[in-house]
């Protein structure tokens, strides 16, 4: 059963809703809102509910955690802002850090794990020195994972740094170059906003693009409800003016995103509500990402076995070709029979 | 989860969900005098789930799941479930906890006053706070010190305590009531749970303000070292699972414990040494 996944959503797009739950019912919303990385989020959301006196106390743990998170975020932002300054290259912040920076609401509460940057793809060299010189080390190391990163990804394999312990993307563009869809990552650049600290954040539009191509045309959807949240924010603060769904629309075509952008209002307005009323029903396709969405029960368990598979699998297939695809497995397997 | 147990210990509540029986039943009867979660809502959840299909079965091992997990976790034989259900609930609270600045540390109170004894493991700490705990002290944990950053104050965690190998023959008068199963052969060697006496149990939601803090050191000739603030400092904030998380709250709270709190490092050659040496250290130091 995947109810609590539902209850999530349904909490966090209606929050008088959780006036009708019981002991069982909170335990299972505050766990599936845990595993989701949404229970800052859930917290904010609940401000002036009634909510028992244990929940509260999680909610508020979970509030302060997503301060301090926010702190370390912007740190790590101005550490990676200082490493790179003497090279005068635009550095745009992107996913959570970007929110936060930026003051959006799709930053309340919103949980930072790595810190991601994209940069000017002909300026990476620089960027890595920049970045080894001041502390930040390699973390894969095998020469394959390297290759892999440096031929077929949209960026850098990743660093982390020596006594901060915080990992850093670094991206020169949002999907991978062996993706179909192909992003134009100078118009990403060109178009971003300049921030008081001199950082930079996507522009309105291409936020938007990036959360709903890192959600439908990269991953296997894991973690895809916060994903999907961040889009519904970001809507939500965006369509105060008029014409933003039509210029998105407009964007996404250019960046030949126009697919994951329209699953992506589609699934937002279904799933969160998302005041769309020019967008219209779930495909069947659709319904597959929701219920792939919302498979995690009241224990945190993820379920449906059978479709995260499929959306696993799927995730290599839209990243690589198939002929490169089945090289990369071949190689991988190897390593893992070596490595065991 | 097929089987499922809640409890509160201290201001903590767990729910341990598992696919085997046998774990629940050997923990809701280690715990049975304890409370249900404030609320019936749980903090924290633990599964003990099969590493794969087919270990629910055949040479099962409890994987140990939860709210918060360690991948490198290993699992253990479903004979020492119980011991994996403990571990899950330990692994919750050095993870997960951001209400208190969590210390490894055993602690026991008299008169509102707690004694906090910390130090590497092997060092003694639950082996003497247990002593303790039956010679007039209340026994506030043996695993985690809760210092809350608001108040200073420190909550009691008193969950059963894991005596390991010669410990378990410290406590020669205890009745069977109080002893868990003997868990022969696990990772640690041979394991025996102490059930806390029922003063720790009906009291533990009486905090108690820090008085004295002793490094214990089991297996040395009996000495008393003073000890600077700066190496307290830095000694607790290694003893500490959550201390950089905590961020800001973590350093004020941690730097205001230091600063009123009298400290000594302490070595022990056994326990009878070690009981009188605290009672001496209490009168002469406890603020």
């Amino acid at each position: 059963m995947s109810r609590a996944a539902r209850l999530l959503v349904d909490a966090l797009r209606d929050p008088e809703i959780v006036a009708g739950l019981d002991a069982e019912g909170w335990t299972a919303l505050l766990s599936a809102a845990r595993a989701e990385q949404l229970i800052a989020s859930l917290a904010y959301r609940l401000e002036g509910q009634a909510v028992p006196e244990a929940a509260a106390a999680t909610l508020a743990d979970a509030k302060r955690a997503a301060e301090q998170g926010a702190v370390q975020a912007l740190w790590e932002a101005e550490m990676a802002r200082r490493a790179l300054d003497p090279l005068a290259v635009p550095v745009i912040l992107l996913k959570g850090t970007a929110f936060i920076a930026a003051g959006l609401d799709a930053g309340k509460g919103r949980f930072v794990g790595d810190l991601d940057i994209l940069v000017e793809r002909e300026r990476l060299p620089d960027v890595e020195r920049a970045l080894l010189a001041a502390g930040w080390e390699w973390v894969k190391d095998s020469s394959y994972d390297m290759h892999y990163y440096r031929s077929w990804m949209h960026e850098l394999p990743p660093l982390i740094h020596r006594d901060r312990d915080r990992m850093i993307d670094v991206h020169h563009t949002i999907l991978p170059p062996t993706a179909r869809p192909k992003p134009d990552a100078e118009a990403l650049i060109a178009d971003s906003m300049s921030l008081p600290n001199g950082m930079r954040v996507l522009s309105p539009a291409d936020l938007v693009i990036h959360a709903a191509a890192h959600l439908f045309a990269d991953g296997d959807l894991a973690g895809g409800l916060r994903n999907l949240w961040d889009i519904d924010r970001l809507l939500r603060e965006f369509t105060l003016r008029p014409d933003f769904i039509a210029a998105l629309l407009d964007r996404a075509r250019h960046h030949d995103l126009e697919k994951a952008v329209r699953r992506a209002l589609r699934l937002s307005k279904h799933l969160y509500g998302t005041p769309l009323p020019q967008i219209g029903r779930l495909s069947t396709a659709d319904r597959l990402h929701r219920r792939r969405l919302l498979a995690r029960d009241g224990w945190a368990r993820p379920t449906h076995w059978f479709i995260r598979q499929a959306f696993y699998i799927r995730s290599h297939w839209i990243r690589m070709p198939p002929l490169l695809l089945a090289r990369h497995l071949l190689i991988k397997a190897r390593m893992h029979r070596a490595g065991a | 989860m097929r089987h499922s147990f809640s409890v509160r210990i201290g201001p903590v509540g767990f729910r341990i969900g598992s696919v085997w029986k046998g774990p629940i039943q050997a923990l809701a009867e280690l715990y049975r005098d304890y409370p249900a979660p404030l609320d019936g809502i749980a903090d924290f959840t633990v599964r003990l789930e099969p590493d794969d299909l087919f270990r629910r079965w055949l040479r099962p091992s409890v994987g140990i799941r939860g709210d918060y997990i360690l991948p490198e976790a290993a699992p253990l034989a479903l004979r020492h479930g119980l011991l994996a259900a403990e571990m899950g609930m330990n692994l919750q609270m050095a993870l997960g906890q951001r209400r208190y600045l969590l210390l490894h540390a055993a602690v026991v109170e008299r008169e509102g006053r707690a004694l906090i004894l910390t130090g590497e493991s092997g060092a003694g700490k639950s082996t003497l706070a247990a002593l303790l705990g039956e010679r007039g002290w209340r026994l506030m944990g043996d695993e985690f010190a809760l210092v809350d950053p608001a108040t200073g104050l420190l909550h009691a965690f008193p969950r059963v305590v894991s005596l390991k190998n010669e410990a378990i023959d410290l406590f020669p008068g205890l009745t069977a009531e109080r002893w868990g199963p003997p868990l022969a052969g696990t990772p640690k060697g041979k394991i025996r749970h102490l059930r806390p006496n029922s003063e720790a149990i009906v009291r533990m939601a009486e905090p108690a303000r820090p008085a004295l803090l002793l490094f214990p050191r089991y297996g040395f000739r009996e000495e008393v070292r003073e000890i600077g603030r700066a190496e307290v400092f830095v000694r607790l904030t290694q003893a500490s699972t959550n201390y950089v998380n905590l961020g800001e709250a973590g350093f004020t709270a941690l730097t205001s414990f230091v600063s009123k709190t009298p400290a000594r490092a302490v070595d022990y050659p056994d326990g009878p040494a070690a009981m009188a040496l605290v009672e001496r250290l209490w009168q002469e130091l406890a603020g």
